[in-house]
C-alpha cells in the first residue's frame, strides 16, 4: 500500500508541478468566456452606434406598410424597380424589397435585393410584417374584424410537473435538464480521453525508456499500474476543481460587467417575434429558475463525481494496458478501437436517445451498461433517476472497472517487459490466457 | 554461507526453453559472474531472482529462505537496458527509487546525499536527467541500484554503455561494495570484461549451465600446458621447430607447448639458447574455455 502511495505521489506531483499544467489549467477555462465576452462586446458595440440602413420598398399592390426600426428605415417612394435597383447598386440604399402584384391567397414572387446578404433577423421581421398585413386583408375580405379576432387570441402553456412517491411535486423543464446532461456528459467524455491518454503516454514512457525494469524489481506491476491511474486521475480532478473555481469567478465577473446591457438585446430579439408576451411573470425564464431551484444539486454533483471517477477508472485501466502492449504512441492507434467505439456510442447515444427521452429503452441501456453508463447516465441525472436504475448502473460500473483492471493488469504485466515485438490482438489474447 | 541457492530452476516462454534445470550456489561476499552469449538465459535468470517474472518450477533460496517479495529490499538491480525519468530531477528520482525499495523518507534523503557526494555529482542534484551528460546519468543509474545498500547486487552487463573513465569508477565501486561485505552478481556476454573481477563464475549456453566454479580452479582445469619464454639469444643453437615465435628482436619470445616434458626440462633446453628473461604459464582466456566447452557439449 505504501508503495502505491509513492507512485501516486510521484505521478501527481510530476505533473502538477510542471509549468505547462499551470498554464493549461489557467488558460483553458479563460478561453471560452474570453471568446464569449469578445463577441458580446462586438455585438454591444454594434448596438451602441446603430447605422441606419434604408430599404426601398417597391410595392406594386400599394397595400403594404412596414414600420421602420432604429436600424432599418423603409422608404415607400414609388420609385420604379430599375431605378431602385440602381440605388442599391450604387450604395444609396441598403436593400430593395420588391412586392409584385399579388393574389393574396397565394402570395409569391416577393424578392429582397441587396448588395450584402441580409441578416436572418431582418428577413424574418419583413416576412412577419407582410404576413400580418396579408392576413388582415384577407380577414377584411371575409368580413372578419381582425381586432375582434385578436381579442380572442389565447395563449396556452402547459407546465410539466413530476410526481414522486414521497408526494413531492417538481416542475420540470427539459431545456435546463438538457443543458446539465449535455455538459456533464461531454465533460466525462473529454476527461476520459485526455487523462486516459496521459496514462497511456506515461506507461509508454516507462516502457520505452526501460525504467520499468527497475520499477518492477521494486514494486508489483499491478501496484504500479493502479498507482499511475489514481495519480493521474487526481491530477484531472485537481484541474477540474481549479476550473470550476476559475470559471465561476470569471463568468460572474463578465456577467456582472455586461449584465446591465443584456436585457436590451433580449428585448430586441423579442420585438421581432411573437413571444413578446412571454416576458410575463409566468415566463420560461421564471420557470427555468424554478426548475434549477428544484434540482437536487448535491445528488447531481455526487452522481457526477461517481460516474466521472468510475468511467475514468474503467477506461484508464484499458489505456494502461494498451500503453504496455506497444513500444510507441503511433503503434497504439491499432488498439484504440475498443476504447473509441464504446465511448462514441455513449456520446452519440447521449444526443440521440438520452437527452431526447431519458426514459426510453435505449436510454435505460445506455445508462446501465458500464462502458456507456458514465456518459449515458449523466444525460439522465438531472431529470432524477429511479433508485433501482441508479443502484444497478453504479453496481455494474464498479464491477466493470474491477473487471477491466483485472484484464488490463494481465496484459500490462507481460506487455511492459516485451520490446521490439509486433504485438497484435492474437498475442494479447495469449497473454490474457497465460497464468 | 550461500546468499542465493538455486535448484532445478526451469522457465519456458511458450515452446522456447529459457532455463533448463539450473543449479547455482552463490556464496556470500564475493563477486560471482554469470557468463554466456546473448540468448543463453542470463537475463531470464536475473529477472526471476528479481521477481520480475515467475519461474515455472524449481527452488530459489535467499539466505536459506524461499525467495519472497520481502527480499526485494535486500536486492539491488542494474538492468542491462537502463533508463531514468528524463524530466525528473536527480535528487527526486533517487529518493523515489530508494523509497520504492523500502527506505524511510529520512533514510532515503541521507543515503542519496552520501552517494551523490561519493560520486562527486552533488552539485547536479537539482538538475533534470535531460540536462546531464551520459556519463553523469550512468552514475545516477548506478546509484539507483545500490542506494538501499542491498546484500545482493545484480548488475546485468555492468560495463556496457559506460565510457572507460566511468567504467573504471564503477569497477572500483564494485570492489568497494565487495569489501563492505555485499555479494555481487555480474552478468555479461563480454567475458574478458569481468575476468579480473570475479571470484566464481557460471557459464551459460542455450538455457543450460555448462560450467561453474572458482575462476582459478576453472583456469587450472583448462590449462593446456603452454608457456611463454623470453630469451636473449646468445648461443648459436638451433631453435626447436615446435617453438612458436611471437615476438622478435634481440630478445625473442616463444610460445611453447610442454608436450611430454616437465617444466624443468623445458627450462634446461631454453638455457642452451641464451639468457632467459621471462618464463610464465599461459592460461586460457574465459572466451577460449567457453568455446571449447560449447564444442564438447554439442559433440557429446
Amino acid at each position: 500500500m505504501d508503495k502505491i502511495w509513492l507512485v501516486i505521489k510521484r505521478e501527481y506531483l510530476s505533473r502538477v508541478q510542471k509549468k505547462s499544467f499551470l498554464l493549461a489549467t489557467i488558460l483553458t477555462p479563460l478561453i471560452f468566456p474570453a471568446i464569449m465576452g469578445f463577441f458580446l462586446w462586438i455585438a454591444l458595440d454594434d448596438l451602441e452606434r446603430p447605422m441606419l440602413s434604408i430599404i426601398e420598398v417597391v410595392d406594386e399592390n400599394n397595400l403594404f406598410f412596414i414600420e421602420s426600426s432604429e436600424q432599418y428605415a423603409f422608404s415607400f417612394s414609388k420609385t420604379p424597380l430599375e431605378e431602385a435597383k440602381r440605388m442599391v447598386r450604387e450604395g444609396e440604399r441598403f436593400g430593395l424589397l420588391h412586392i409584385p402584384a399579388q393574389d393574396l391567397s397565394k402570395p409569391n414572387g416577393i424578392t429582397f435585393f441587396s448588395e450584402k446578404t441580409p441578416s436572418m433577423g431582418l428577413i424574418t421581421f419583413i416576412e412577419n410584417s407582410l404576413k400580418r398585413r396579408i392576413e388582415e386583408q384577407r380577414m377584411y375580405k371575409a368580413g372578419l374584424d381582425p381586432e375582434i379576432l385578436s381579442a380572442y387570441r389565447t395563449k396556452v402553456h402547459i407546465q410539466t410537473v413530476n410526481l414522486d412517491i414521497s408526494g413531492q411535486e417538481k416542475i420540470s423543464d427539459a431545456t435546463v435538464n438538457y443543458a446539465l446532461g449535455f455538459f456533464s456528459g461531454i465533460l466525462i467524455y473529454i476527461f476520459i480521453f485526455v487523462y486516459g491518454n496521459q496514462i497511456m503516454q506515461g506507461v509508454i514512457e516507462e516502457k520505452s525508456s526501460r525504467i520499468i525494469e527497475i520499477l518492477v524489481s521494486s514494486i508489483k506491476p499491478f501496484q504500479l499500474m493502479v498507482g499511475k491511474i489514481i495519480g493521474i486521475g487526481a491530477v484531472g480532478l485537481t484541474q477540474f476543481l481549479i476550473w470550476i473555481v476559475l470559471l465561476s469567478t470569471v463568468s460572474a465577473f463578465i456577467m456582472g460587467y455586461l449584465g446591465m446591457n443584456m436585457p436590451q438585446q433580449e428585448l430586441l430579439i423579442a420585438a421581432n417575434s411573437e413571444f413578446t408576451q412571454d416576458l410575463s411573470p409566468n415566463s420560461d425564464w421564471m420557470q427555468a429558475l424554478q426548475v434549477i431551484q428544484d434540482i437536487n444539486f448535491v445528488q447531481l454533483i455526487l452522481t457526477f463525481i461517481f460516474y466521472f471517477i468510475g468511467g475514468y477508472l474503467l477506461y484508464g485501466a484499458l489505456f494502461a494496458a494498451i500503453g504496455a502492449a506497444v513500444d510507441s504512441p503511433s503503434e497504439a492507434q491499432q488498439f484504440m478501437l475498443p476504447i473509441t467505439i464504446p465511448l462514441l456510442i455513449a456520446y452519440m447515444g447521449l444526443f440521440i436517445f438520452v437527452l431526447d427521452d431519458p426514459n426510453s429503452n435505449p436510454s435505460f441501456w445506455l445508462s446501465i451498461i458500464p462502458f456507456t453508463s458514465p456518459i449515458g447516465m449523466m444525460g439522465r441525472a438531472s431529470y432524477g433517476i429511479p433508485l433501482f436504475d441508479l443502484l444497478l448502473s453504479m453496481g455494474l460500473l464498479v464491477t466493470g472497472f474491477l473487471f477491466s483492471t483485472w484484464v488490463a493488469s494481465k496484459i500490462y504485466r507481460i506487455g511492459i517487459l516485451i520490446h521490439g515485438t509486433k504485438v497484435n490482438y492474437k498475442t494479447i489474447w495469449k497473454w490474457l490466457k497465460s497464468e | 554461507m550461500y546468499i542465493l541457492e538455486i535448484q532445478h530452476l526451469n522457465k519456458s516462454y511458450g515452446n522456447t526453453k529459457a532455463l533448463n534445470e539450473i543449479d547455482l550456489h552463490i556464496p556470500s561476499g564475493m563477486i560471482f559472474g554469470i557468463l554466456g552469449p546473448n540468448g543463453a538465459g542470463k537475463t531470464t535468470l536475473i529477472r526471476i531472482i528479481n521477481q520480475i517474472i515467475d519461474k515455472d518450477s524449481g527452488n530459489i533460496l535467499f539466505k536459506g529462505q524461499p525467495l519472497q517479495r520481502k527480499h526485494i529490499g535486500h536486492i539491488g538491480y542494474l538492468p542491462e537496458e537502463r533508463g531514468l525519468y528524463k524530466k525528473m530531477k536527480v535528487w527526486d528520482q533517487l529518493v523515489y527509487f530508494a523509497r520504492l525499495k523500502g527506505l524511510s523518507a529520512s533514510d532515503a534523503n541521507k543515503k542519496v546525499n552520501q552517494w551523490l557526494d561519493k560520486m562527486e555529482i552533488t552539485h547536479w542534484k537539482q538538475k533534470r536527467i535531460d540536462d546531464l551528460s551520459k556519463g553523469m546519468a550512468q552514475k545516477v543509474q548506478f546509484i539507483s541500484a545500490v542506494i538501499h545498500e542491498p546484500e545482493l547486487i545484480i548488475l546485468d552487463e555492468p560495463f556496457s554503455g559506460f565510457d572507460p573513465v566511468n567504467a573504471e569508477v564503477i569497477k572500483n565501486e564494485i570492489l568497494a561494495l565487495k569489501e563492505r561485505g555485499a555479494t555481487l552478481l555480474l552478468s555479461t556476454h563480454r567475458m574478458e570484461s569481468v575476468e579480473q573481477l570475479c571470484d566464481e563464475i557460471a557459464m551459460f549456453n542455450k538455457s543450460e549451465k555448462i560450467l561453474s566454479g572458482r575462476l582459478s580452479d576453472i583456469k587450472n582445469q583448462f590449462r593446456n600446458n603452454e608457456f611463454e619464454i623470453s630469451i636473449q639469444a646468445q648461443y648459436e643453437k638451433e631453435i626447436p621447430h615446435t617453438w612458436k615465435l611471437i615476438a622478435g628482436g634481440p630478445e625473442k619470445t616463444f610460445l611453447v607447448s610442454l608436450e611430454n616434458q616437465t617444466t624443468n626440462e623445458l627450462l634446461e633446453a631454453a638455457m642452451q639458447l641464451g639468457q632467459i628473461k621471462g618464463f610464465k604459464e599461459i592460461l586460457p582466456s574465459m572466451e577460449q574455455i567457453f568455446i571449447q566447452q560449447v564444442k564438447t557439449h554439442s559433440n557429446g
